[in-house]
């Protein structure tokens, strides 16, 4: 792939996310495709922990990017059927995972750009997920085929640009019936338009790469290819110089924003994450920029993370700063357990044929 | 004996995984796939092991043939 892109792609996101934070976001806050959808859970009323509530429009922007450039492309395609209520599954667990560390694998770089080593831990244990997951591919793991969806049935790949322009329209008009924190980091944003417009921008950037933070580990495990570890090498240099020019850079594992020092299960929330996202076939951020594509068994997997935040946050599952729960550690073991489980199970050959058969 | 691997509508990287199980063996693969990623992660880890390819458009699907130098 062109250099330009993965350069320009890395900046944008890199950039963009401590930009975010200067503007308003909390600490390395800038981009979470786990903790900013839990957010917007709550907004609409699927967790109730009033500190955590607000439609961040940085998801949004992803989203309505990812349709705008694959429709400028040619490449906005309305498809699924492969397994939509494994997919489903899949996200609430990738979710869960996300939400005992307290960021998404993206976040856990920018953590990491922002001095919280808690991030290495973290991206360790998602590295070890991805490689669970590897191991399951290459024993056969399948959700079976996706297909085109023909006919009116294809207004089903609109249904996340429609949400998201809809959300988009109730935040921006403080609409009654969202939820918005009062206090704590729900109430801590950038102006709406910054937010949107740096992730719109992202989400095109991310579209047009196919940016994939399980992806970008999985290619270079499977077939050395390095372009997105590229992207995310200088979006990890890009936001470690932009912190230190603001002066947010802090280094160490205590008193990290949005954080906690349970390693081990720092290390085994991402591990599930990796997992959960290699059987899914990407990421939380690829399966949102996906749902905007039109794909709509990502749009399962997103539907799947929004219901998850909803069982971690109601279940105290989630992490916090005083660290994870001894639910949440339960929950994450019978996360990696099950997720392996479909790993095992779901199976579905693939065999050379002949041609026009 | 003209085989093709049909990797239509596989999740990501099931197609780019089954095409580099075949060419452990094989010397010239034909593969179908239905979208733009696969097909660019084929091509790429094609070109990068210094095979041929040719690319052909079938209606809403590509034919990748894949041959070793």
């Amino acid at each position: 792939m062109q250099w330009g892109l993965l350069v320009a792609t890395g900046i944008v996101f890199g950039l963009g996310a401590v930009l975010l934070v200067k503007l308003g976001n909390p600490g390395n806050y800038g981009f979470c495709a786990a903790c900013q959808l839990r957010d917007i859970a709550g907004a609409l009323g699927i967790h109730q922990v009033q500190l955590l509530q607000y439609v961040r429009p940085e998801i949004l922007g992803w989203v309505i990017g990812a349709f705008a450039i694959s429709r400028v492309r040619g490449e906005f395609n309305p498809r699924g059927g492969s397994n939509p209520g494994v997919r489903f599954f899949l996200g609430m667990v990738m979710m869960l995972g996300a939400l005992v560390f307290l960021g998404c694998p993206l976040r856990a770089i920018l953590r990491l750009a922002g001095g919280d080593l808690n991030g290495i831990t973290a991206l360790a244990g998602f590295a070890g997920g991805i490689w669970l997951g590897i191991y399951f591919l290459k024993n056969g793991y399948n959700l079976g085929r996706a297909r085109n969806i023909e006919n009116t049935a294809a207004l089903a790949g609109y249904l996340p640009v429609i949400l998201a322009v809809f959300l988009l329209g109730a935040v921006a008009l403080n609409a009654s019936f969202l939820n918005f924190s009062a206090k704590g980091p729900g109430s801590m944003h950038a102006p709406l338009a910054a937010s949107f417009l740096i992730a719109l921008l992202a989400g095109v950037m991310a579209q047009r790469v196919r940016m994939c933070l399980s992806g970008g580990l999985r290619d270079y495990l499977l077939v050395k290819d390095t372009d997105l570890l590229k992207v995310y090498g200088i979006m990890f240099l890009t936001a470690l110089a932009a912190n230190a020019y603001f002066g947010f850079l802090k280094i160490g594992f205590e008193a990290q924003p949005l954080a906690h020092t349970m390693h081990v299960w720092n290390f085994m929330g991402l591990f599930l994450v990796g997992l959960a996202a290699t059987l899914a076939g990407g990421c939380p951020l690829r399966q949102l920029i996906m749902a905007g594509e039109g794909n709509v068994d990502a749009l399962a997997c997103v539907l799947g993370m929004l219901a998850g935040a909803g069982v971690a946050h109601g279940l105290n599952l989630a992490g916090s700063a005083a660290g994870v729960s001894i639910n949440g550690q339960i929950a994450v073991v019978m996360g990696i357990v099950l997720t392996s489980g479909i790993g095992i199970f779901c199976r579905e050959k693939v065999t050379l044929i002949e041609e026009g058969a | 004996m003209n085989e093709v691997l049909d990797l239509r509508g596989l999740s990501c990287p099931i197609p780019l995984l089954r095409t580099k199980e075949v060419l452990a063996y094989k010397d010239e693969v034909k593969v179908l796939v239905d979208e733009v990623t696969p097909r660019e992660n084929i091509l790429k880890f094609a070109r990068s092991q210094g095979c041929q390819t040719v690319v052909l458009e079938t209606g809403s699907s590509w034919q990748v043939t894949i041959r070793k130098a």
